[in-house]
């Protein structure tokens, strides 16, 4: 009696700590689920799910801490995309977010502009041109209409535009 | 003249009445100048080509007025002498749609006369030369999917062309206009096919024709006998809708299927179409750039339905007055055939190298709207499909937009032939769906391109951002370990001061 309890206790003490090894050696997993998750999103790093860019958002989702449905530019496209990855239901988008748009990019009003070179330290893909003191302007086939740069413009001469007017 | 037999047969498809008896009575009719004719600058797909020449100058025939910019464009010429009225934009039928074109809109003078003596033309040195050539003298396949010959011939440098397939098929109901150009100038479209097998250097021609035209057969056969032409075959297709598309064609003469993103020539084939060969002739021999071509005007409400040699440019209006005129109330006017053609809203339009085809269809020659019931999941579409595809599905998922799915059940590959709409008995509008889902798949697949692109970008400006931290801090560093330096050094001083000081004071004090 008591050498099988001690054996069972044994065994099982033995495997857990072997899976538990395993795991730590094989791990990542968590991380490729990210990879995974991050493919799908736009990655244009606009922010607006309340994460610090795309990365950060997609390992929020892998440990899922997040919803599925907080990409403004992704829109349905993207929440089916990641229902279907991970097998959970789609849901509306969470509109309380902002409304960035790939359809959108940005445009510096020239005249405006003061060459202060805020908006193209924050710009996450280098869409924007200009040295400080000149003028700057957007680069508009790169710009990937994230809105990071309207709030350091000290001028507000920057305004989203639909991509192809 | 040997025949050559089809290596397969073609995968779906379905029989259709022909509609072809009415147009091919009569011979073609040639010389018609109308009044006014409105030649859009963009005449195959790609580029349109820039305007050369200025509101009020004088034309003549074969003059070229609008110049290709780069290379996968061509080059228009004016069809008939006379002087340009407008440069402006007017709606010109092209790629299954109309859209608003540049057009040169030329007053004809009815004295036709032309730039240059007529003579046979120089084959250019080189290959990149020849396909030149063909590129200035205004040649693009008159199948009805314009696309640039130049452009088409050019294909893979690597791959050599091994067959020219010469596309006599003309499969679709309602057109004849190949079947009437081969029954009365088969001699010319041979010789087209000689120089275009020259150019490529392919060792093999063969010419593919429907069986249910008998009379061009016997005419191609007769004169590939007279003119005793090398590596030249005939095949002789059943016919089936759409075996006279390129990639079908490629498929049952060949038994090779050419993928959606592949072209033939990546294979070795390049498929022309007979009227492309024609015209490949005129230029070489006489010297003539493409400027008309055969358009079958036909259908119900025609009176006369017949094949026309039209200038590019003639508006639609004169084509069916040159046809006796409407005979009644036309419901619809088609361009191109039955099945891939497209609605005009009027037929002030004018003729475009695309234009194989004009159908103005009585009202009880349009299929009437039946009403649309549910998918019974017959099977039917996809036992058709010559593409392999699952229009069943596709439809659903082309109804809920969703492009993942569309994508994994290759909508690209379909060819909009329409097979499935004929056979649907639930009168599902299928190609219509499939041609509004298309676009959507490839804005999913740009905007994935736009994303990884953007991905790229922002992964170097990180490494870049990392790197200027790395290196501000190796900075600061710098800085800290040569101000501390200087520290000790002053502490160091200062200490031996102090030493000496007090090494002074002992001394002093002793």
């Amino acid at each position: 009696m008591l050498t099988g309890i001690i054996i069972l206790v044994g065994l099982a003490t033995g495997l857990s700590a072997l899976l538990v090894i395993v795991a730590r050696l094989l791990g990542g997993s968590n991380s490729s689920a990210a990879d995974a998750i991050e493919n799908l999103l736009p990655r244009i790093q606009c922010a607006q799910c309340g994460y610090p860019g795309c990365r950060p958002y997609a390992e929020a989702i892998a440990s899922n801490s997040a919803d599925i449905n907080r990409c403004p530019p992704g829109g349905a496209e993207t929440i089916r995309a990641l229902a279907e990855l991970l097998g959970r239901d789609p849901m509306p988008l969470d509109d309380s977010l902002g409304q960035a748009s790939m359809q959108k990019s940005a445009l510096i009003e020239e005249s405006i502009c003061i060459g202060c070179n805020r908006c193209a330290e924050v710009c996450p893909v280098d869409a924007i041109a200009g040295v400080p003191q000149r003028m700057h302007t957007i680069i508009t086939s790169h710009c990937t209409g994230c809105e990071l740069c309207l709030p350091p413009c000290p001028v507000d001469c920057i305004s989203m535009v639909s991509r192809s007017a | 003249m040997l025949k050559f037999t089809p290596k397969r047969r073609l995968t779906g498809g379905v029989r259709l009445p022909a509609n072809k008896t009415e147009s091919t009575g009569k011979s073609i009719r040639r010389g018609l100048i109308p009044p006014r004719l409105i030649v859009s600058t963009r005449q195959q797909r790609g580029p349109a080509a820039k305007p050369i020449v200025e509101i009020g100058q004088g034309v003549l025939r074969g003059e070229t007025i609008a110049r290709a910019e780069k290379s996968d464009g061509t080059d228009v010429h004016a069809p008939t002498s006379g002087k340009i009225i407008a440069i402006e934009n007017y709606e010109s039928p092209l790629l299954s749609k109309v859209a608003l074109e540049l057009c040169i809109v030329i007053e004809t003078d009815g004295a036709d006369l032309a730039i240059q003596k007529r003579g046979p033309i120089e084959f250019a040195a080189t290959r990149e030369d020849r396909i030149r050539q063909i590129a200035s003298a205004g040649i693009v396949g008159l199948g009805g999917a314009a696309y640039s010959t130049a452009e088409k011939m050019r294909g893979e440098p690597q791959i050599d062309c091994k067959l020219l397939i010469i596309n006599g098929a003309e499969c679709e109901p309602y057109i004849s206009c190949d079947d009437m150009l081969m029954r009365e100038s088969p001699e010319q479209i041979l010789d087209g096919a000689a120089i275009l097998q020259q150019l490529v250097g392919a060792p093999e021609c063969i010419i593919a024709i429907e069986r249910d035209k008998p009379q061009a057969i016997d005419a191609i056969t007769l004169a590939a006998d007279k003119l005793d032409l090398d590596g030249l075959r005939i095949a002789e297709l059943p016919s089936i809708y759409p075996s006279g598309g390129e990639r079908q064609l490629v498929e049952v003469l060949a038994g090779v299927e050419v993928p959606s993103e592949k072209y033939p020539s990546d294979f070795g084939f390049l498929c022309q179409n007979v009227g492309t060969a024609y015209a490949v002739h005129r230029f070489f021999r006489d010297g003539e750039p493409l400027s008309s071509r055969v358009v079958t005007v036909t259908g119900a409400a025609v009176a006369e339905p017949r094949n026309v040699e039209a200038m590019i440019g003639t508006p639609i209006a004169d084509l069916i007055d040159a046809c006796g005129g409407y005979s009644r109330e036309a419901a619809r006017l088609i361009h191109g055939g039955s099945m891939m053609g497209f609605e005009l809203s009027e037929d002030s339009l004018a003729v475009t190298k695309a234009t194989n085809c004009v159908v103005a269809a009585a009202p009880d020659e349009v299929k009437s709207e039946n009403r649309e019931w549910p998918c019974i999941r017959c099977g039917e579409c996809s036992m058709v499909c010559p593409a392999r595809l699952q229009p069943q599905d596709l439809v659903i998922a082309a109804r809920e937009s969703n492009a993942q799915a569309l994508t994994e059940l290759a909508l690209s590959e379909c060819i909009e032939c329409g097979c499935c709409d004929v056979v649907c008995p639930s009168h599902i509008p299928l190609t219509q769906e499939f041609r509004k889902a298309k676009p959507l798949v490839q804005s999913l697949e740009e905007l994935q391109a736009f994303s990884d692109a953007s991905d790229q970008r922002f992964r170097l400006h990180e490494e870049r951002r990392q790197d200027a931290t790395i290196a501000a801090e190796r900075q600061r560093d710098h800085i800290k370990r040569a101000l501390s330096h200087e520290e000790r050094r002053a502490e160091e001083i200062r200490a031996a001061v102090q030493r000496a000081r007090q090494r002074k004071s002992e001394t002093d004090g002793s």
